[in-house]
């Protein structure tokens, strides 16, 4: 799916968005959790096509993301990021996207249109 | 065997703000190098694992790096202490002694050592109440 179709789906805003090219990119899998380490031990295959979903908000997410080479997060329940994660994003070039929906809502959306978890 | 790179890194104690800032650094030099990205994402998550166990287990700690000719990279992380009473209960996925301030960032998940172990060639931990000292290593 397009990135693009994939944000709107879920009615998601850009916050930061560092590859303008982005948005006609491919994305297959999302990891979704508010626990770095379960991404950190689930997220395997091509992160570059995996978008990171979570509730988050702090710059670990960030981490977590630039660690696993994950380009894209998608912060849920409408929560905003402060200027530090900003800057870090823009710094670690990965873009935020952020939705006011909840993460079961979320996930429930893109899996009902062919978005799949990890395996 | 030669040592062709050698790092060292401290991880301050209590240093919550700038966690994870030592693994990116490490990933950007090995990046540097021209590792291959499996085998780097691999590295990473090692490495960011344990430096937040640094930090949110333990008061800092050391982290050095030997990129060898013999094709490997190896890893030690040495913490001061307190230790880890049951070094059983530690590597069983699930299991966790993490406060809320870590679970705050994130962590906790009582997936970190197990985590380690898995991404890595080779695995190697002690621990005492003097500190914790956890050696790995990864073929290039």
């Amino acid at each position: 799916m397009k990135a693009r179709e994939f944000f709107e789906l879920v009615n998601a805003k850009p916050i930061v968005i560092y590859d303008e090219g982005l948005l006609d990119n491919e994305y297959t899998t999302v990891f979704a959790s508010d626990l770095m380490s379960d991404a950190l031990a689930m997220v395997s295959g091509d992160a570059e096509e995996t978008v990171l979903i979570t509730g988050l908000m702090n710059v670990q997410s960030l981490r977590t993301a630039e660690i696993l080479d994950v380009k894209v997060i998608l912060f849920v329940r409408g929560k905003k990021p402060n200027q530090a994660m900003i800057d870090m994003a823009e710094e670690l070039q990965i873009s935020m996207y952020g939705t006011d929906l909840m993460m079961f809502d979320t996930c429930g959306i893109l899996y009902e249109h062919g978005i799949n978890g990890m395996k | 065997m030669t040592v062709l790179l050698h790092e060292d890194y401290i991880v301050e104690r209590g240093d919550f703000k700038n966690a994870g800032k030592v693994s990116s650094t490490i990933k950007e030099k090995l990046k540097m190098i021209g590792i291959d990205a499996k085998i780097l994402r691999r590295i990473s998550i090692a490495c960011y694992e344990a430096e937040i166990n640094m930090l949110i287990h333990a008061w800092g700690g050391d982290i050095s790096m030997d990129v060898s000719d013999d094709g490997t990279v190896r890893f030690v992380f040495k913490d001061p202490g307190p230790g880890i009473p049951d070094l059983d209960d530690a590597m069983t996925p699930g299991y966790s002694t993490a406060s809320d301030d870590a679970r705050e960032m994130g962590f906790g998940a009582g997936m970190g050592l197990p985590n380690i172990k898995k991404v890595s060639d080779s695995f190697d931990i002690a621990s005492s109440p003097e500190g914790t000292t956890i050696t790995l290593g990864f073929h290039l």
